[in-house]
């Protein structure tokens, strides 16, 4: 603030009727504050858009991934598989849940009886969070079939379908991963649940067991739902992975349609289905985190 | 007088074998039916520890903790014994009150009655309406936790633990947490259940009520009961220099 504002502002305090003297500050703040923001936000796409077009090579990468035409062929012929994405994530998640879970919950176990479950857990989830992801698509959706093992059809929950297809094996290695993730978020938010909660249950005679189902996993539960759902977010991303195997989806019909026209619009196609998929989802955990917060961190004490 | 409890030379340290810190040594103390026993002492001495000995919610290193009941005497210092059964029949109401956030007042209430004791829904629902309309928070029964005053927080604290009907109550530093003005309603509520002949064992640093309330006051010192005595001799003629310079520090701090 220069030396003349703030004179003036001393000078000449504006009366405004039914305000208070911060009001009359904050809302003059706030008009300065979306003056600032609309100007440098048209200033910086003018410069990005001019810089861009203004490139030498701009007319072949407009040729290449901005084709009117092509995107206007392309898009409802790609947009039709999104459906495969959509139904492999939602196949997922379920068992992610509980396979999560059940992890988690080895991981806490304490008798020694059930070390060898606690060191499996333990494993586990350094082994699958340790390996990209796509790996362990190619290791599980190649390897197992291949091993021959069995014939005939599983079908669970809807997924499924003859043992050595890759629509079993992918999401099965998609499941694997990401319940180590989602493991260690339920963990984190079983030992989030505060020590005294424990003793509290446990002081009425609550046994161990009914303590975890009534006291504290109700609890965790609240806490672990905005990282669970960024997981889930990347999950509805990694989906597309599995078109490493040969399962059709929304990238992999816009990389067949690029194979056989030799142009890239429609890679740029795929990438906007996937925003209008994720972007919602992004400011649903958002809206839902903050929300969260503002319920649990305003405890009430008279 | 019957007793309630009988403490015989109880040892606790915390911590390995390499950095052990001993927070009670050798504390032997006799709690009689009906009586009310409080502990006294700074921060630190070992009252918490003591209390949470005999509700095991901490395992003793040596020495016996004999619970009396109506089929004979258990000692809770037994390694291996199941804490549930014990712990069903000892109430216990903490500084920080320990209420379940995501439980109703009521639900916090029935829980243990229901799941543990196996009682109706129905049946331990009147307990604990009569128990809140008793202590003047039959409005509450349907609030959380969160939306209650610190003194009515505690004040549902103390229900639970009354809901299940227990022989004997443990409270640790209840009030310790609260606002002054808050303070009296849960004192009040502590008179009530003396009356009521609950046996009682507090920690606490409300001397004028220790004072008031307690049939023995015990002065514990680094993990050592100084000294235990009524409290109109242990607050008027102290025989341990100890007692005398402590109770002499909380004169001058106002508290007493």
């Amino acid at each position: 603030m220069t030396n003349e504002e703030g004179a003036d502002a001393v000078s000449a305090p504006s009366r405004v009727p039914g305000l208070t003297r911060r009001e009359v500050w904050l809302r003059r703040q706030r008009r300065r504050g979306i003056l600032i923001a609309s100007v440098s936000t048209a200033v910086v796409l003018t410069v990005a858009v001019v810089g861009i077009t203004s490139a030498s090579g701009w007319p072949r990468v407009k040729q290449l991934f901005f084709n009117g035409e092509r995107f206007k062929k392309d898009f409802p012929e790609i947009l039709g598989y999104l459906w495969v994405d959509i139904k492999l994530f939602l196949q997922c998640i379920p068992f992610i849940l509980i396979w999560g879970m059940t992890i988690a919950l080895c991981r806490n176990a304490r008798t020694p009886v059930l070390f060898p479950l606690r060191a499996f857990a333990a494993a586990y989830t350094d082994i699958f969070r340790g390996i990209p992801v796509v790996l362990t698509i190619y290791l599980i959706g190649f390897g197992v079939p291949a091993l021959g093992l069995w014939e005939g059809e599983i079908r669970f929950l809807g997924l499924g379908g003859d043992v050595r297809s890759v629509y079993l094996w992918g999401p099965v290695a998609l499941i694997l991963s990401y319940s180590a993730y989602v493991a260690e978020v339920f963990r984190s938010g079983i030992e989030g649940v505060h020590e005294s909660q424990r003793a509290g249950a446990r002081s009425l005679g609550l046994s161990q067991r009914q303590t975890l189902h009534h006291v504290v996993l109700p609890q965790a539960a609240r806490r672990v739902v905005p990282p669970l759902m960024n997981d889930f977010l990347s999950l509805q991303k990694d989906v597309a992975l599995l078109s490493f195997l040969g399962i059709i989806d929304v990238f992999r019909r816009a990389q067949s349609i690029k194979d056989l026209r030799g142009n890239y619009t429609p890679y740029v196609v795929a990438a906007i289905i996937f925003l209008c998929l994720t972007v919602p989802l992004t400011r649903f955990v958002d809206w839902y985190t903050a929300r969260h917060r503002r319920r649990t961190g305003g405890t009430v004490v008279a | 007088m019957s007793p309630k409890v009988s403490i015989r030379n109880v040892r606790k340290s915390f911590g390995t074998k390499a950095a052990r810190r001993t927070v009670l040594h050798d504390v032997s103390l006799e709690i009689g039916e009906h009586q009310v026993v409080c502990l006294i002492g700074a921060s630190g001495s070992g009252k918490s520890t003591l209390l949470r000995c005999i509700n095991m919610l901490e395992p003793v290193d040596d020495g016996e903790i004999w619970l009396h009941g109506p089929d004979g005497a258990i000692d809770l210092a037994e390694p291996g014994l199941d804490p549930d059964p014990i712990r069903r029949r000892i109430g216990m109401v903490f500084q920080s009150y320990n209420l379940f956030p995501h439980m109703s007042v009521l639900r916090n209430i029935t829980l243990a009655p229901t799941k543990v004791l196996g009682k109706s829904a129905p049946e331990a629902h009147a307990t604990a309406m009569e128990l809140l309309g008793r202590l003047g928070l039959a409005d509450k029964a349907a609030a959380y936790p969160d939306q209650l005053s610190g003194g009515q927080q505690q004040r549902v604290a103390i229900v639970r633990a009354l809901a299940m009907q227990p022989e004997l109550m443990l409270l640790d530093e209840v009030t310790a947490a609260l606002d002054p003005v808050l303070v009296g309603e849960v004192l009040n509520v502590i008179r009530d259940m003396r009356n009521d002949g609950m046996t009682m064992v507090l920690a606490t640093h409300e001397m004028g009520f220790a004072r008031e309330i307690a049939d023995l006051v015990c002065f514990l010192k680094d993990g050592v009961i100084l000294e235990a005595a009524p409290p109109a001799q242990l607050f008027s003629e102290p025989r341990h220099a100890e007692t005398r310079d402590f109770l002499a520090r909380v004169i001058a701090s106002g508290r007493l």
